[in-house]
């Protein structure tokens, strides 16, 4: 399956791809409108340091941690995507602990959050990879 | 091929799951002395306070069973297992033939013997559904509760009741609270916390005695009560496997694929040991994840296939009113304490060049890098230690490492 991934090389530190994807999951459709003021929560985020930059987002594991941790049940693999179920999520963390990449995090509603590959907002390509101006984020078939 | 499992919570489900990633004609039978669809026990203390429902906390779909194609027998109680004859035996005395067996029995609340316990008309346990709901009859606006343990089951029942009754007593014979989880100084700032919401603590104490509605303790105090809850810890139950001649050590002794002492027999969860890679003992990890884990792979290797679980490590994610702690691994190393001026407390504990354990106390973000540095034993000095000391962050990995980890290259 498609997955996201991350060439630090090309990376340029511009956190785009963090907006973007605040704008994706906001449920609203003007991006000036969706982010103005506001302190964004995206489910990417970049990390930086001197010269150094990249995006980490969900790696959709093939042995997903955090789902065989899940202790309600709330988070699930269906077709290799992992996605949260924010009714069922009781906000415990332990999926926090457990996913190596440091990509699941709390959300402002209580429940946690993470990448879904846009797969539950307008859809399509991941907004990150759309709006990531030199191709550092790409979203691809990888036989690994 | 018949598979029959004896349980139905976490490691239960996690065979199943294990079985049918391999065979996915073999028939399954699920046996379970409790009468619900499965469901997640550590959510019966958010059940109490209302941030889940009896709905929502099943811990599979209402279809998982018949998509697995699994026969449920609930409400049914196993006194034997007859591995001559590779039959279970229920109590009603109908036999249930198995190839392959899982035991996935739990554990139950120990329940030490005190003085007067027994004349207490409100005494309770608080570990399964069945228990929440009869603690929650039994509570008024006015009820003031006792809650004699004050470890993780006894502090997330009160937080679980907290609001809803008129006092909350706790009563342990530890100097601190949650002493399976945190060290001293944690201990305290969850505490002052928990004190600041009315809870009350009578700790290095016991119980010598209940009377009606008071309870008289070792250093002389008093307390009165109308409900007790009993959270002074678990007992797994290893019984089935000990009386068929099975290895019973503290729990049932378990290979890492979940192969018991006896042919064809499997355990996992609560009721079984797994091999605490931090400490390199053997010992009960009484924790869902473990247990689901330890499961799949028993699920796996029951059903034909390769899979062992190895990486068994110690590990709590656990909050109260919305203060949030991860810990995980052994405190036994070189312990270094961070903290900062908005009160986010981190302890990191390391032995031989490898982190070995880990307390984090309000900003927990990011905690599972972490816990995979504990759980891959990952070489400190092949990571930038002062940068990963900062903040769990891929950038105290090189570039190659994180070209593996983010780019998908296998190098």
């Amino acid at each position: 399956m498609k997955k996201i991934y991350v060439n630090e090389k090309w990376c340029l530190g511009c956190h785009l791809c963090e907006y973007y994807c605040a704008f994706a999951n906001s449920g609203e459709s003007d991006m000036v409108k969706a982010l103005k003021g506001i302190e964004i929560h995206p489910r990417i985020r970049i990390e930086e340091r001197g010269n150094v930059s990249f995006a980490v987002s969900c790696r959709h594991c093939d042995e997903p941690l955090c789902v065989k941790s899940c202790i309600s049940g709330a988070l699930t693999e269906e077709n290799g995507v992992i996605s949260i179920d924010p009714e069922k999520c009781v906000g415990c963390y332990t999926c926090i602990m457990a996913c190596p990449y440091g990509a699941v995090m709390p959300s402002e509603n209580g429940a946690i959050q993470k990448c879904e590959l846009c797969t539950k907002n307008a859809g399509g390509l991941p907004a990150c990879v759309k709006g990531c101006p030199n191709k550092a984020i790409v979203f691809e078939e990888r036989a690994v | 091929m018949r598979y029959v499992i004896i349980g139905n919570s976490a490691a239960a489900v996690g065979t199943i799951e294990g079985i049918r990633q391999v065979d996915g004609a073999g028939s399954i039978t699920v046996i379970s002395d409790e009468a619900y669809h499965t469901y997640s026990r550590p959510l019966i203390s958010y059940l109490l306070c209302g941030k889940t429902t009896e709905e929502r906390m099943k811990y599979r779909p209402d279809d998982f069973y018949e998509k697995n194609g699994v026969t449920l027998l609930l409400g049914r109680h196993v006194c034997a297992i007859r591995p001559e004859e590779k039959t279970v035996l229920l109590e009603d005395g109908e036999k249930i033939a198995y190839d392959k067996l899982m035991v996935a029995t739990g554990s139950r609340p120990f329940i030490p013997p005190m003085e007067g316990l027994e004349m207490v008309k409100k005494r309770f346990t608080f570990m399964t559904l069945k228990d929440a709901k009869t603690l929650e009859a039994a509570l008024t606006p006015k009820s003031r509760v006792l809650i004699v343990g004050a470890g993780l089951i006894g502090l997330k029942c009160a937080e679980g009741i907290h609001g809803r009754v008129g006092s909350i007593a706790v009563v342990d014979l530890a100097d601190r609270i949650l002493p399976s989880i945190l060290d001293a100084e944690g201990s305290s700032i969850v505490q002052r916390l928990l004190e600041a919401k009315g809870i009350v603590f009578y700790l290095s104490d016991s119980v010598r005695q209940f009377l009606p509605e008071r309870a008289l303790l070792q250093s002389g105090k008093e307390i009165g009560f109308d409900v007790v809850v009993i959270a002074v810890g678990v007992r797994p139950n290893t019984e089935l496997v000990a009386q068929a001649g099975g290895k019973v050590s503290r729990g049932i002794a378990a290979s890492d694929c979940g192969e018991t002492s006896l042919p064809d027999i499997y355990a996992a969860g609560d009721c079984c040991e797994s091999y605490d890679i931090t400490t390199g003992q053997n010992r009960i990890l009484a924790l869902l994840p473990n247990a689901y884990m330890q499961g799949e792979a028993a699920g796996i290797a029951m059903a034909g296939g390769e899979a062992h679980f190895k990486k068994a490590v110690p590990m709590n994610a656990i909050g109260f009113f919305g203060l949030h702690m991860i810990t995980a691994g052994s405190y036994d190393g070189d312990a270094e304490v961070l903290q900062d001026s908005e009160g986010n407390y981190k302890k990191l504990v390391t032995k031989d060049g490898l982190l070995k354990g880990y307390i984090l106390i309000g900003n927990v973000e990011r905690a599972g890098i972490y816990t995979s540095l504990i759980r891959e034993q990952t070489p400190l000095a092949a990571i930038d230690y002062q940068l990963i000391k900062e903040k769990p962050q891929l950038m105290a990995f090189s570039r190659k490492q994180r070209a593996e980890k983010l780019g998908g290259m296998r190098i």
